[in-house]
């Protein structure tokens, strides 16, 4: 499994502030909202291809990921809309999801992590007043990214391991065979961690 | 959880004392795995060898206040683990066994940046100095470069870069080439070797001890042997031979 993080680069996009970027994303979200229309849907998804593939010359696969994974989805929101509603709603909620996915997937390849995790604490800035320190919850967001695809090679290794002594590795049973020994795996992973933390000066106390 | 010691203000270290042991016992639950060790180390290049569960880790994790002993005291140049956890950590770092436990951002810069951002040091020299380790470790041209896509020796340099950025007075290496290849494992053996720093390195590779100046041998939670590398190594060997 891969994450779509960061794609190297210095476009004007790459060097457009996190901050601003997010902000865009969420406008980008409520304009869709508000006027749920094919023709906006259309537009805001030709724009995010044109600032994702023209403007920060993202490869097409980047962005053929993300909109691979939710492909399925798409379909089935136009198919369901197609038959309940009609053809043109359909391809408006099918368009719209697909370029909130796809924008979303501009601003993760074009941002840093450290940027991301900057706003984050900024956001969370108001939060000390009552005792919260923003600079945990950025952490903890930064770690969430890293271990994401580390905890599912953890998974994979597991799911092989099964595999080689003969088990089946799918279906329901399968999944609740791996659950045990992967919390295992991510709980000794964890407490190494917290050392790596101690010893790399974190404020842990 | 055992009750700290009421933090006193921290003396000021004393680099020629090196790392004392004095009168050393660690207790997990039921099970003691390390006991009577009364020991100054303060030579440059020391190794630790043992069998597995022989207490060697829990040592290593001693010198730099990661564990707090259960009887005795550990001083590191001068200042206790036990009280001065965080000012022993920033002196002593450490190098853990699995790469990927300790590194802790997504990409490679931000993960070598991490330990400077805790120690406070301002974003344009914390950049250089990032720049100038993965430079110097071969990295430079995967700096934003997602952590998990490199390979096991490339991790364990980064695991090593982001200690050594942090220029900490000593070094303790855990394990650091169990995982690796040969041609990865002796890459870090001369990095290893070309250290600045004291450091203290729990291996069972007994190759990595040759020019070191000591080398512990651990058993049972006790020190056994304490010489250079050649009788060391042959007492582990015969150690391990009677098994």
């Amino acid at each position: 499994m891969t994450l779509a993080l960061h794609v190297p680069g210095a476009s004007p996009v790459h060097r457009a502030p996190a901050g601003a970027k997010l902000l865009v994303l969420v406008a980008l979200g409520v304009l869709l909202f508000a006027v749920p229309t094919w023709p906006v849907a259309a537009g805001a998804l030709a724009g995010v291809l044109l600032v994702g593939l023209w403007a920060a010359r993202l490869p097409v696969r980047v962005l053929a990921r993300q909109a691979r994974a939710v492909a399925v989805w798409v379909v089935a929101l136009f198919v369901v809309h197609a038959l309940v509603t009609d053809v043109l709603t359909g391809l408006a909620t099918a368009l719209r999801l697909l370029a909130l996915v796809l924008a979303a997937a501009v601003v993760t390849a074009t941002t840093r992590v450290t940027a991301l995790v900057a706003v984050v604490e900024r956001l969370c800035a108001p939060l000390r007043l009552v005792g919260v320190r923003p600079a945990r919850i950025g952490l903890a967001v930064a770690l969430a990214l890293r271990f994401i695809p580390l905890v599912a090679e953890r998974a994979d290794r597991i799911r092989e391991a099964q595999a080689a002594r003969g088990a089946r590795v799918r279906g329901p049973r399968a999944l609740v065979r791996l659950v045990v020994p992967l919390l295992v795996s991510v709980l000794q992973l964890a407490h190494t961690v917290g050392e790596a933390l101690d010893a790399r000066g974190a404020d842990t106390a | 959880m055992r009750r700290r010691r009421a933090a006193a203000p921290a003396p000021d270290p004393d680099p020629t004392r090196g790392v004392e042991l004095l009168g050393v016992g660690h207790v997990y639950g039921e099970r003691t795995v390390l006991r009577d060790l009364d020991l100054r180390l303060t030579e440059h290049r020391i190794g630790v060898v043992g069998a597995n569960g022989s207490g060697k880790s829990t040592f290593a994790r001693l010198l730099n206040g990661l564990v707090v002993p259960t009887s005795g005291r550990v001083l590191v140049d001068g200042l206790d683990t036990a009280t001065h956890g965080r000012e022993v950590r920033r002196r002593v770092g450490f190098v853990f066994q699995d790469p990927d436990a300790q590194i802790v951002h997504p990409t490679v810069a931000e993960d070598v940046g991490y330990g400077l951002e805790n120690q406070g040091v301002p974003a344009d020299e914390r950049a250089e100095r990032v720049a100038e380790v993965l430079a110097r470790y071969g990295l430079a041209e995967h700096a934003d470069h997602p952590a998990h896509l490199l390979s096991g020796g490339q991790k364990q340099l980064l695991a090593v870069a982001g200690v050594l950025v942090m220029r900490p007075a000593r070094i303790v290496l855990d394990e650091p080439t169990t995982l690796l290849d040969l041609v990865n494992a002796r890459r870090i053996a001369d990095l290893v070797a070309g250290l600045e720093q004291a450091v203290v390195v729990v291996t069972h590779d007994l190759d990595l001890l040759a020019g070191f100046d000591r080398v512990l041998v651990v058993d049972g939670g006790r020190v056994v042997a304490d010489d250079r590398p050649a009788p060391a190594v042959t007492a582990y060997r015969a150690l391990m031979a009677d098994r």
